[in-house]
């Protein structure tokens, strides 16, 4: 298929004064399955309908391939886009709706014919074809919404939370039916969402957004396990995060004081900081170990704890353990005739070295 | 529930079936279709049903002419003025038809100021005003807000995202507008000139006022009031004009719940800035189209301070005199109107508040059947519902009045509160609506009963929709003509509307009569302002079917 690249360049828009996107620079390549992530308010919504055409940067430039589109109106585009509401015409079948787009580019009648039956059934709506949207489920009116954008065989896929509106288990159906056409279709898709889970499971490269600024772009395991910042840290999965300030520092190492007579070891990330900084360390839930007092996984980042809630949740159990003054959250993983410790015991947790993050404090609460 | 049923029977259902069987029965009280067939042999009737149709129609396309420029225009566009604009739109309800009828004679009649104008100028005259085209003319510039507001309405409702999709796919301008945005306005558009139809084929007063009475409305009225009680074909007319708004009626509800559909998800569409040529373009389009609909006003207002004005193009002497008349030497219209219209209102209140509690907060059987009977009055003309009270409540005392009711202002106040139930029931019960019965049952689980849960929790929350559904019963009640002018018992029982008719029979008196008419237009404005401030920005669904 004809997949393209987007490029886009120092992009800003503002509304009023108001800047709710400013100085993003992304290169989607051909093929890719890109992801802007971030919460409600952060701009990829508005970045998405930029590069549909629904809204027109103040500044920068947007690139189809080499061609400079940021001021071409929607209908010259050839940017396929699904809506969040999947926007299905009420007063069009199901058949019409598909039809839509061919009909505008002047198929013949007997190609549409094909076109629309070959596209509803890759999505798996054969015989559905004079039904209305109001008479299909939320699973098939996606479905309807997603053969009648790639009916007409998009440049670029753009996908507005496309999965928000269905119940939590069809999500996960459609997230891996949704994967699977793109890789098949081999198609450039951006997909807009504020699940991280979404995101880390299907992006080839994610863009996490915040405050209209794009703060880090990366493939989804680097993003989970070298943010680089605190926000990311905390959006992207769970993290503790932990207030310090830098005892010493070698080459390859830092011990970093986190307050009631504990320190923590961790490595990398050394040349950044100088004794006596304030930082952040994030530590993930499932980094943490835990084992019985006195008898530790690791020989340093030993904390003694204790447990004040335990939740059950099947494939792992969930910790609150009271350690170092804090509150630190740790995952553990269940398995058959595993004993698990409870609520009230007291617990060693240690941690390796090389899973802890070290994030520079920073003053200023905003990126704008 | 029984209460309700009862009330509601004896003044809306029985009086409409005492008619319909008047007219399918013989002397012996047998069933029987004569009357029908002779309705259709006489050809002044079938000339009646003709022209009202006719007239009926015309009223639609113009009035759809001159709304759905301005509906797309307030809908889609942003530009200065635009409020100025929504407000001027809405002025044609303020002013009661045939009120304007009479203004719109000074100004386009035979010796109005624009035919003298074109008589001096090319020794021509238009006679815009004779006849049906008066009517039509007349009806036109009073009831397009009912198009223009639904098609609104039914425009700003359509999702952004429909519109933008078929733009994603290659589709814009005139095609995006053909293929997309009319298919998902048109049910509004389609119920509102529906309900434009129903208002023009029940208007008895604009015809009566300009002396054309070859239309159902009137026909009924004459009959009745000139022949009598006793005379069969009334009966008829009426049985036809109903059976009109009937069907009109549930067309309208059909294509409205159909618009439904395409309701919004995310609101505020595409609303783009007019600058430059296209907004002195739209300001001249409308220029022309309000200062077409303000005529009847600013005729009205001149005509109510004008001492001398007849074959001339303004008035030639100004008086205060006729306010003097009507405030000072024969207040009581004004004072009429007060009284009855706020009864009236408040009434319909009760009532309303009540039903629409029935409807939606219990499951008693005959709900429907209540809610269907509170909805009638949409499609009973005036003049039938008058007829049918004159018919049940003539020649017996009513219990408590130690007289017939129709000799009563009270048949006054009890017609305008059956006319406006439905407005009130539907304020009310979108109201009601939405309040979350969570809110009511978390204050029973604290341990309100029943009572102190709808005095404190319910009755706070609805308030405003009660208000407004008042509001809107009082501004129309004030200038209801079709079943006041068979109704009022004594001229000096009479409101407003009666005043102003009865002046308006004698050149003499028209200036009292607008004098009257400004005073309606300045009740019912304070009205509709206040609907406004009550209902918001949704004000215009008290118009929708």
């Amino acid at each position: 298929m004809n997949a393209a690249q987007v490029r886009l360049d120092n992009i800003g828009k503002r509304y009023g004064e108001q800047w709710v996107v400013r100085g993003v620079n992304l290169h989607i390549q051909a093929g890719d399955f890109f992801t802007f992530l971030g919460p409600s308010g952060c701009g990829k919504t508005t970045l998405l309908r930029m590069i549909a055409g629904f809204a027109i940067p103040d500044e920068g430039s947007i690139r189809l391939d080499d061609r400079e589109i940021s001021r071409m109106p929607p209908w010259q585009r050839d940017i396929g886009m699904v809506f969040q509401n999947y926007a299905l015409w009420p007063h069009m079948t199901v058949f019409e709706n598909v039809a839509f787009g061919l009909r505008e580019r002047k198929i013949p009648r007997a190609g549409i014919q094909e076109r629309v039956n070959q596209a509803l059934e890759r999505v798996d709506l054969t015989g559905h074809q004079s039904r209305r949207p109001s008479q299909l489920s939320g699973g098939q009116q996606q479905r309807v919404a997603l053969a009648r954008t790639l009916v007409i065989q998009p440049k670029v896929l753009l996908l507005d939370e496309p999965l928000s509106n269905l119940d939590a288990k069809l999500r996960v159906e459609m997230r891996l039916e949704l994967l699977k056409l793109q890789r098949d279709l081999g198609l450039t898709t951006i997909y807009v969402t504020h699940d991280q889970e979404e995101a880390l499971a299907m992006s080839t490269k994610i863009a996490v957004m915040h405050l209209g600024r794009v703060i880090q772009v990366d493939p989804p395991r680097a993003i989970y396990e070298q943010p680089i910042d605190m926000f990311v840290a905390a959006f992207v999965g769970q993290a503790n995060v932990i207030e310090g300030r830098i005892r010493s520092r070698t080459d390859d190492a830092l011990v970093v004081d986190i307050g009631a007579g504990n320190s923590v070891q961790l490595h990398g990330a050394g040349a950044t900081f100088r004794t006596g900084d304030l930082v952040w360390l994030s530590l993930r839930p499932e980094a943490i170990d835990m084992a019985a007092p006195s008898s530790a996984t690791h020989s340093n980042n030993i904390l003694q704890g204790k447990i004040t809630t335990a939740a059950y949740q099947g494939a792992f159990v969930e910790y609150e353990v009271a350690a170092a003054g804090r509150m630190l959250k740790a995952r553990v993983a269940n398995s058959k005739g595993k004993t698990l410790p409870q609520r009230g015991e007291e617990v060693t947790l240690s941690f390796a070295p090389d899973t802890i993050r070290c994030l520079a404090r920073r003053s200023d609460a905003g990126h704008l | 529930m029984v209460a309700l049923l009862a009330v509601l029977s004896a003044f809306i259902l029985y009086p409409v079936l005492r008619v319909l069987w008047i007219s399918v029965t013989d002397d012996q009280s047998n069933l029987t279709l004569i009357h029908f067939g002779n309705f259709f042999r006489r050809p002044l009737f079938r000339e009646a049903l003709w022209n009202t149709l006719w007239s009926g129609c015309l009223v639609v396309i113009f009035s759809a002419m001159l709304a759905l420029p301005l509906a797309y225009v307030l809908a889609r566009y942003e530009f200065r003025g635009k409020l100025l604009l929504q407000t001027a739109a809405t002025l044609p309800l303020v002013i009661p038809p045939f009120v304007g009828a009479v203004a719109m004679q000074l100004i386009l009649g035979r010796s109005g100021m624009v035919n003298l104008l074109l008589m001096d100028w090319f020794d021509i005259s238009i006679p815009f005003m004779e006849g049906l085209n008066g009517v039509v003319l007349v009806q036109t510039l009073h009831f397009f807000p009912f198009i223009l507001l639904n098609t609104v309405v039914s425009l700003s409702n359509i999702d952004a995202s429909l519109e933008e999709m078929a733009q994603n796919l290659g589709c814009h301008g005139f095609r995006l507008f053909r293929r997309v945005t009319l298919p998902l306005m048109l049910p509004g558009f389609i119920a509102g000139a529906l309900l434009t139809f129903i208002r023009a084929i029940d208007d008895l007063g604009t015809p009566l006022m300009l002396n054309y009475k070859n239309l159902l409305a009137p026909q009924a009225y004459l009959r009745i009031t000139t022949i009598g009680m006793d005379d069969v074909d009334g009966y008829v007319i009426c049985v036809v004009l109903v059976g009109l708004s009937m069907v009109t009626l549930l067309l309208a509800r059909k294509y409205l719940s159909l618009a439904e559909y395409a309701t919004v998800q995310r609101a505020a569409p595409v609303s783009r800035q007019l600058q430059g040529k296209s907004l002195s373009l739209v300001w001249l389009i409308i220029a022309a189209i309000l200062g077409i609909s303000l005529l009847p006003h600013i005729g009205i207002v001149l005509l109510s301070f004008a001492k001398v004005w007849s074959f001339s193009l303004l008035p030639s002497a100004y008086t205060l005199g006729h306010y003097e008349e009507i405030l000072f030497r024969v207040p009581h219209f004004v004072i009429n109107t007060l009284l009855y219209t706020l009864l009236a209102a408040a009434l319909d209140i009760v009532l309303g508040a009540a039903i629409a509690f029935l409807l939606l907060r219990t499951g008693l059987p005959g709900r429907n059947f209540l809610d269907a009977i509170a909805t009638m009055p949409l499609a009973i003309p005036g003049v039938v519902l008058a007829v049918g009270y004159l018919r049940v409540f003539h020649g017996w005392d009513f219990p408590g009045l130690g007289a017939p009711l129709t000799s009563s202002w009270v048949i006054l106040v009890v017609a305008y509160t059956m006319r406006r139930l439905p407005y009130t029931v539907r304020a009310c019960y979108a109201a009601l609506q939405q309040v979350h019965i969570a809110l009511e049952e978390s204050a029973q689980n604290l341990g309100a009963n029943r009572l102190r849960t709808f005095v404190k929790i319910t009755l706070p929350l609805i308030s405003g929709g009660l208000v407004a559904g008042g509001l809107i019963a009082f501004v129309t009640s004030c200038v209801e003509l079709a079943s006041t002018i068979m109704l009022v018992p004594r001229i000096e029982l009479g409101p407003i509307s009666y005043g102003i008719y009865l002046y308006m029979q004698s050149p003499l008196g028209r200036g009292a009569g607008a004098a009257l008419g400004v005073v309606a237009i300045l009740l019912v404005s304070v009205g509709t302002y206040l609907t406004h401030r009550v209902f918001g920005g949704r004000a215009g669904n008290a118009f929708r079917v």
